[in-house]
């Protein structure tokens, strides 16, 4: 029973270990402001949402799940808001999204 | 009233789930506490159907939210995919999406949107959503109005 709380628990923080890098990757990979952000939203939702649960399965039915759970919930409403105010801020900066189209006609001339 | 009352419930439950004490004199200090706190919201007139949506449909909320779920995994598997992919496969798109209905429904709308990766809401006004994508599949998968039309189900009757 240990052993397989153990195991269950171990993929899923590790799965959500993997989401957080992969974030950080793509921060440095993307090639600008509005990309990286989509990137930053991966550590966000799945990648903290999976090491809670794991974390929620090693403690097992207690309170302390019950706060996990409501860390998860918090992140969860105010990931959102702040992606939302950084893009919001650099539209009002007059910065421009690279666009697909755009980079493809520049590549093409 | 009725959002009065249930504001005071929800306060306790969460004042219970984060204490854990259960002598009668914590008890009651916690209940004076928001009892008290429930007391500033009135009185600063924030118990409204905006600070306090009770009017939601539970059950149609349940579905939307797990839906919502499988939707966050599957974007989350997509745009690591994009990122580990050594050619980095990327197609930015900016879309405006039409958005008519309640604050409350847009908030959820926008707020879903972010949520999920590989799109971000940037701007709402006039019933309208600019969305900034990360891959043009995506974007298109929000035009096809699948999000819009489950928050409309969630909103319904209200």
């Amino acid at each position: 029973m240990q052993l397989l709380t153990d195991i269950i628990s171990w993929t899923t923080i590790l799965g959500g270990s993997f989401f957080v890098i992969t974030g950080g990757i793509g921060i440095l990979r993307l090639p600008d402001f509005f990309t990286r952000l989509h990137a930053v939203s991966m550590p966000d939702t799945l990648g903290v949402g999976l090491i809670v649960i794991g974390l929620v399965v090693q403690t097992g039915f207690s309170l302390t799940s019950v706060k996990l759970i409501m860390i998860l919930l918090f992140m969860l409403f105010t990931g959102p808001a702040a992606t939302h105010a950084l893009a919001k801020a650099a539209i009002h900066g007059k910065l421009e999204p690279l666009l697909f189209n755009k980079e493809e006609s520049s590549s093409s001339s | 009233m009725r959002k009065t009352i249930s504001l005071l419930v929800l306060l306790f439950s969460i004042w219970l789930l984060l204490s854990g004490h259960l002598e009668p004199l914590l008890l009651i200090l916690g209940g004076l506490s928001c009892l008290f706190i429930v007391w500033i919201a009135v009185r600063q007139d924030v118990v409204d159907h905006e600070g306090h949506p009770l009017n939601l449909h539970p059950l149609r909320w349940l579905r939307y939210s797990l839906w919502l779920i499988g939707e966050i995994v599957k974007s989350n598997i997509d745009v690591a995919k994009r990122i580990w992919n050594p050619k980095l496969p990327i197609t930015p798109t900016v879309t405006v999406l039409p958005a008519e209905m309640i604050d409350l429904g847009q908030v959820i709308y926008a707020n879903s949107i972010t949520l999920t990766p590989g799109t971000v809401s940037i701007d709402v006004q006039d019933n309208r959503i600019t969305v900034h994508a990360l891959s043009r599949d995506a974007a298109e998968q929000l035009q096809r109005g699948d999000m819009l039309r489950r928050i409309q189900h969630v909103i319904k009757e209200s």
